[in-house]
C-alpha cells in the first residue's frame, strides 16, 4: 500500500516537473525578467541589453527580410525607433529564422536589407535560435517591450505592433506605442499587455 | 430510355462540383465557428493559411490528400485563408483555381485576431500556418502551431 502511495506521489511529482518545463519552453510572460543576451549585429558588433546604459527599456522586434507581414510592418518598426529611441526606448531587431530554411534571411541579406531601408537600430542574427526560444517568439513580426528596473529588464508587452496590418493609418489600436507611452508616463504595467496578429511562423532548424 | 437521362445529369453534377471547388466564400468569425463546431462524428481538420505564406503553400497538398482519400477516421478538411479580403479576386481565387484545390476554402475576414482567437484557439499566437483538429462532440482537440512535415498529418490523425 505504501509503495503504491509513493509511486503515485512520484508520478504526480513527475507530472508537475513536465508541466513546469513545458511552461518554460513557452518563453517569457509579461512581468518576467529577461535574461541578457549577446547577439551579432549586421555591423559585426555584439549587442546586448546592458550595452546601452541610458535606456529606460527596449522595443525588441523579432522580424526578418522575407515575411510579407514583416515587410508591411518594416516602416512602422523604423518609425518606432525614430519616435522612441530618444525617449529611452530604442528598437533592437532580431532575425530569428534558420537561414538554411530561409536563405533570404542570411546575414548578408540582412545587411543589404538594413542598408537599403536605412535601419537606424541594431539588426541582430539569432543563429542558434536560443534567444528566440527564450523569448517564446513564434512569428515575425513579434514584438516585446521590456522595461528597465534597476539593472534588470522586465517584459511589459508581447505581441503585435497594431491591429491593422494593411493600413497603419486605419489602425485603431497601436499596441506597442500605447505600451511605451504608458511606461514613459511612469506606469509599470500597461493596459493592454498582449495582443495577437497574423504573422509568418518562425522557420526553425530541423531538430 | 429513362436510364439515359443519367448521362445528362452526371456531367452536370460533375460540373457543379468543379464550380463549387473553385469558389471561395468570405466568412466572419460566427460562420467559422459554426463550421468548426458541427456536432457530428466527423473530425474537423481546419488549416489556417495564406497565399503569401510559403510554408503554408508547401503543406497544402497534405490537406488536399487527406480531403481526397480520407483517413482511418471520418474527416472534413477546411482551408481557412487569412489573406486580406482585398486580395480575394486577384490572389486567393486565382491561387485556388491554379492549384485545383478541392477542399472547402473560405476566406476569414477577421484581421483583428484579438476579437475572436481566444474563443476558438487561445494557444495561437497568430503564426501561420496553424492547424486545429477538433470534434466537439467527442471532445477531440489538437492544436498544431507549425507546419506539418510530409506524412505527419496522417499520423497525427491516426493517433487521435
Amino acid at each position: 500500500m505504501k509503495k503504491v502511495k509513493t509511486a503515485s506521489f512520484l508520478a504526480l511529482l513527475l507530472a508537475f516537473c513536465i508541466q513546469g518545463t513545458a511552461f518554460k519552453a513557452d518563453g517569457y510572460k509579461v512581468g518576467d525578467e529577461v535574461q541578457d543576451f549577446s547577439l551579432k549585429g549586421i555591423d559585426g558588433k555584439m549587442v546586448s541589453l546592458s550595452g546601452q546604459k541610458e535606456v529606460k527599456g527596449y522595443i525588441i522586434a523579432f522580424t526578418c527580410n522575407t515575411c510579407p507581414v514583416a515587410k508591411t510592418y518594416e516602416d512602422r518598426i523604423i518609425a518606432l525607433n525614430a519616435k522612441y529611441a530618444a525617449k529611452g526606448y530604442p528598437v533592437i531587431a532580431i532575425q530569428p529564422n534558420d537561414v538554411n530554411a530561409s536563405p533570404g534571411d542570411s546575414f548578408q541579406a540582412m545587411q543589404q536589407r538594413a542598408k537599403s531601408k536605412g535601419y537606424t537600430f541594431p539588426y541582430l542574427s539569432d543563429e542558434t535560435q536560443n534567444i528566440t526560444k527564450a523569448f517564446g517568439a513564434t512569428n515575425t513580426p513579434h514584438m516585446f517591450v521590456v522595461r528597465k528596473e534597476g539593472e534588470k529588464f522586465k517584459v511589459a508587452y508581447i505581441g503585435a505592433i497594431d491591429n491593422n496590418q494593411g493600413d497603419p493609418q486605419a489602425a485603431s489600436q497601436k499596441y506597442v506605442e500605447n505600451a511605451v507611452n504608458e511606461l514613459l508616463a511612469g506606469k509599470t504595467a500597461v493596459t493592454t499587455p498582449s495582443a495577437r496578429a497574423v504573422g509568418c511562423g518562425i522557420k526553425w532548424k530541423n531538430a | 430510355m429513362k436510364q439515359r437521362r443519367w448521362y445528362l445529369i452526371i456531367p452536370l453534377f460533375l460540373l457543379a462540383l468543379t464550380i463549387r471547388a473553385q469558389s471561395v466564400k468570405v466568412v466572419k468569425y460566427e460562420d467559422l465557428e459554426r463550421l468548426v463546431r458541427v456536432k457530428d462524428d466527423t473530425l474537423n481538420v481546419v488549416n489556417f493559411w495564406a497565399t503569401w505564406c510559403g510554408p503554408c503553400v508547401k503543406e497544402l497538398p497534405q490537406f488536399e490528400a487527406l480531403n481526397k482519400t480520407g483517413a482511418s477516421k471520418k474527416v472534413r478538411v477546411l482551408l481557412v485563408s487569412m489573406d486580406d479580403v482585398k486580395t480575394l479576386d486577384n490572389k486567393v481565387k486565382p491561387f485556388v483555381k491554379q492549384r485545383k484545390l478541392k477542399s472547402k476554402v473560405v476566406l476569414l475576414n477577421e484581421p483583428d485576431l484579438n476579437t475572436w482567437v481566444d474563443k476558438l484557439v487561445p494557444e495561437w499566437s497568430g503564426a501561420l500556418p496553424m492547424t486545429l483538429i477538433v470534434n466537439e462532440k467527442n471532445q477531440v482537440r489538437k492544436f498544431i502551431g507549425k507546419p506539418v512535415k510530409e506524412g505527419e498529418l496522417q499520423s497525427i490523425i491516426n493517433q487521435l
